[in-house]
């Protein structure tokens, strides 16, 4: 007695957690708590994006390198969360990696920007004109040195000789002769390169040799492009390095819209930024515009500049502008990426993917149409091939589906296009070990033995079986899912539920309603 | 209901009709793999794959031609594009495949951005009205070198792994000499699918692996049930020549492994006839390995076994070891 009561037991928890799990999937309306353990769909079946990052922690310790990936999974979070992307998922991979999954988002671009913008906010005094051709003769003297290391300059030196041996062509449009320098010449508000040589100069900037080669206490900067699908010429400035204010410095940044009568043409009509800044950071603001009355103020984010607007006057009131001929989208994430403040450690996505909404849903409907034939054709032929028993088997294998879709949804679990075929084969497969008892069973009967026993020596030999071939297909699904990773880590979970449910039903679910309902004790015949 | 009454095929007498054909099989696929290779999608190498969808809203419009649409791709700087029909020519699906350049170390949205540009500005009458990001571009995904190098060995560390731990959970449950022949039979079962991918050229992608490792579950499963049986009458009927008992042991568990074979292959077919143009390899895949894996565990894996015992001259240990334990 007390053997069948501990397995009418698990049946009765088999059957509330499988049913307390898949409710969430029907339209019941179940309170909060309940309702928000619903199975997840993956991105293949919901559509959206993914983006794999991968955080170059190369200049950090090792102790700095895992709290930078950590903080700079939760500036992604808030950043994503501000964006507004309904159930984002942020997973930290390994050692330094994270991967970002955004259902339903569609603006790939925006969000990919959104996220790796490193953010780094810094204001810069712009140095005056005579002092900035000054810092360019040196940087011409120092790279002409160690010419033989900037191949891409060296063979623009070579160039320049074959066409003006004598230095005399060209040079009244040139800021000096040197091999820098003559990418550079004088503009509407100090120097500018032409668009045919702005990448090689963003090439240049990159360069940690030439950077080298910029005297100590300035950086070079090339100013943001104002649209960029245009062809004109950039800016280029030369920035004291030192570093006025920073994003740490930023209260609240927010976008806001100039009026039509403004009389500063870059916010006329357009979005920009705005940004409030804290006591420590307004004071110091203020004191910077006081000393440089008259220069120009970079407003530097990523080493690029965005506005160098003159200082007139000194400003009190920590309250400044980042303008830039913005779309109101741009200024919107520049707002919401100084808000949450810069990341740690550079990123770099290593892969991301998209996919649109309808192939989602079009696999979903292929997915189930297949599911529904292969389950009934498996339940019609369990019952033609095996009548009585087949109908119990079949029910079984029912609530073994019910109880994988059940699990995979309270382990938190996310539904692939993969799982869902690994779903469907379960269905296949579930019945095997039903058909192991059953052939056992039916071979007991041909040997002449009476239902009762027939059944009770079908199942001890075939249990045995049940076990060794199952728990040597378990021993693979478990190293899958400790050596693997991503998809094939979702099929190893799907693989284990499947062999627990389908051990479990087979073995006590189907055995008990034979006991319970069908064997009654003075059963001469079972149809089989 | 049975399909099967009482057999008695002689299974061990035929063994080397059945190895030669495994043996056929096996060569082509080696021969599959070594000349042609592989055809990895972008997830295990690097680049860009896209599946646009070019169906026009309006129905006076034709349909885009893969060769115009090859064309197109070629004259934006992409030669190298591979591009093929998804599915009916009528439905208008492409899927195109560009490789990264091995230098590239980083995914960077430009050959996305480049190929939606060209799309939209070259088809105009086929997007018109459509959603471009979840329309017309159905999918499109970046992998850098970096993870998709990764991604392959992984994989396969996991399966290699996985193996060594059947044969010593079989060798602890059984005896040495089954568990090395599970293993044999399986990677049989697996070479044989990989081989059909490398002759059909079809794409080996992260679908695939899962399908390859369902195939690794189906067909140890089904080896260690014919095993259990050979294990349970070799302690019955010691006395008898081991040939009697395992040709007796495949035998009598046929009318299961056959049932097994017919529900699964059911499903799995149902799933290739009706999973949609993106399962239709993974069904493929499993529907070939169900059918070998069977082959396999009913013709070669305890023949294998047999064989190895008897060139060894341990067949009195094998059958001691197998039967001493529980």
């Amino acid at each position: 007695m007390k053997k069948f009561s501990w397995r009418g037991l698990s049946i009765i928890i088999f059957v509330c957690v499988t049913a307390f799990f898949l409710a969430p999937l029907t339209n019941l309306n179940l309170p909060g708590w309940w309702a928000k353990h619903k199975l997840k769909l993956g991105l293949d079946l919901q559509g959206g994006m993914q983006i794999l990052l991968e955080v170059d922690t190369s200049d950090l310790s090792a102790k700095d390198a895992s709290s930078a990936v950590d903080q700079n999974i939760t500036i992604i979070r808030d950043r994503i969360d501000q964006f507004g992307v309904a159930e984002p998922s942020i997973q930290k991979l390994g050692e330094n990696r994270i991967m970002v999954q955004l259902p339903g988002a569609s603006d790939y671009q925006a969000a990919e920007n959104l996220i790796k913008q490193t953010a780094m906010l810094e204001f810069k005094v712009v140095a005056q004109p005579d002092e900035a051709k000054r810092i360019f003769d040196i940087i011409d003297t120092n790279v002409a040195a160690i010419i033989d290391h900037f191949p891409d300059l060296a063979d623009l030196k070579e160039m320049d000789k074959a066409i003006a041996p004598d230095d005399s062509l060209g040079s009244d449009i040139m800021a000096g002769k040197g091999v820098f320098s003559s990418f550079i010449r004088p503009g509407q508000l100090g120097y500018e390169v032409q668009y045919s040589d702005v990448a090689l100069i963003q090439k240049l900037l990159a360069d940690s040799l030439f950077q080298q080669a910029v005297p100590l206490g300035w950086q070079i900067a090339l100013e943001r492009a104002e649209d960029s699908a245009s062809r004109e010429d950039r800016s280029i400035h030369v920035l004291s390095a030192a570093v006025e204010l920073s994003g740490a410095d930023i209260e609240k940044a927010k976008i806001e819209y100039g009026s039509s009568t403004s009389s500063d043409p870059r916010i006329a009509n357009k979005p920009y930024v705005s940004i409030q800044m804290k006591r420590e950071g307004g004071r110091k603001f203020e004191r910077v515009t006081q000393d440089n009355i008259g220069k120009r103020l970079a407003i530097v984010l990523d080493d690029v500049v965005y506005s160098a607007p003159n200082i007139q006057e000194r400003i009190a009131g920590g309250r400044a502008q980042i303008t830039g001929r913005f779309t109101t989208q741009e200024a919107n994430e520049l707002a919401i990426v100084l808000n949450t403040g810069n990341l740690n450690a550079p990123i770099e996505p290593i892969s991301t993917s998209i996919i649109g909404a309808t192939l989602g849903v079009d696999s979903i409907k292929s997915g189930t149409i297949a599911g529904l034939i292969g389950l009934l054709t498996v339940i019609f032929f369990m019952v033609i091939y095996y009548k009585m028993a087949g109908l119990v088997a079949d029910i079984a294998l029912i609530f073994n589906v019910g109880f994988i879709l059940a699990m995979l949804t309270a382990f938190g679990a996310t539904l692939t296009l993969p799982g869902i075929a690994g779903i469907i084969l379960t269905i296949g497969m579930a019945v095997d070990a039903n058909v192991l008892v059953f052939e056992r069973i039916r071979e007991e009967l041909d040997a002449g033995k009476t239902p009762r026993s027939a059944h009770e020596a079908g199942y001890d030999r075939a249990t045995i079986t049940v076990w060794d071939s199952n728990l040597t297909t378990l021993v693979a699904a478990i190293v899958l899912y400790q050596f693997g990773t991503g998809p094939v880590r979702g099929f190893a979970v799907t693989l284990a539920i499947g062999i627990v449910g389908s051990m479990f039903t087979a073995l006590v679910f189907v055995r008990s309603i034979f006991d319970t309902f069908i064997l009654s004790p003075n059963r001469k015949t079972l149809s089989f | 209901m049975r399909l099967l009454k009482k057999t008695n095929i002689d299974f061990v007498g035929i063994r080397k009709i059945t190895y030669a054909i495994s043996l056929i099989l096996i060569l082509a696929s080696l021969g599959g793999l070594i000349f042609r290779g592989l055809n990895w999608s972008i997830d295990f190498t690097s680049g860009v794959a896209a599946r646009i969808n070019l169906k026009a809203k309006s129905g006076n419009v034709a349909n885009v031609q893969i060769d115009e649409f090859r064309d197109v791709l070629k004259q934006n700087g992409f030669p190298e594009a591979e591009i093929q029909y998804m599915g009916d020519m009528e439905n208008s699906i492409f899927q195109i495949k560009i490789k990264s350049a091995e230098s590239k170390e980083e995914v960077d949205g430009d050959t996305k951005t480049a190929i939606l540009r060209i799309v939209a500005e070259n088809f105009p009458d086929h997007v018109a009205g459509r959603d471009m990001n979840n329309e017309v571009v159905e999918e499109i995904y970046e992998v850098g070198p970096k993870v998709g190098g990764e991604l392959r060995a992984n994989a396969l560390l996991a399966v290699l792994i996985s193996m060594v731990l059947m044969i010593v959970y079989i060798w602890f449950r059984f005896e040495l000499s089954f568990g090395v022949m599970a293993i044999a039979a399986l990677a049989h079962d697996v070479i044989i699918v990989i081989g059909v991918f490398a002759l059909t050229g079809k794409e080996i992608t992260i679908q695939i692996i899962a399908a390859l490792l369902t195939i690794v579950g189906y067909s140890i499963n089904d080896t260690i049930v014919v095993f259990d049986r050979i294990r349970e009458d070799l302690k019955l009927r010691r006395k008898e020549p081991l040939e009697n008992v395992f040709n007796s042991s495949i035998n009598r568990s046929l009318s299961r492994t056959v049932i097994t074979l017919v529900t699964t292959f059911l499903t799995a077919f149902a799933l290739y006839l009706f999973g949609g143009s993106v399962l239709h390899d993974f069904a493929l895949a499993i529907t070939i390995g169900v059918v070998v894996g069977t082959y396999s565990s009913v013709f070669i894996a305890s023949n294998l076994v047999l064989d190895l015992n008897r060139s060894l001259g341990k067949e009195k240990q094998a059958v001691q070891g197998l039967t001493r334990r529980k």
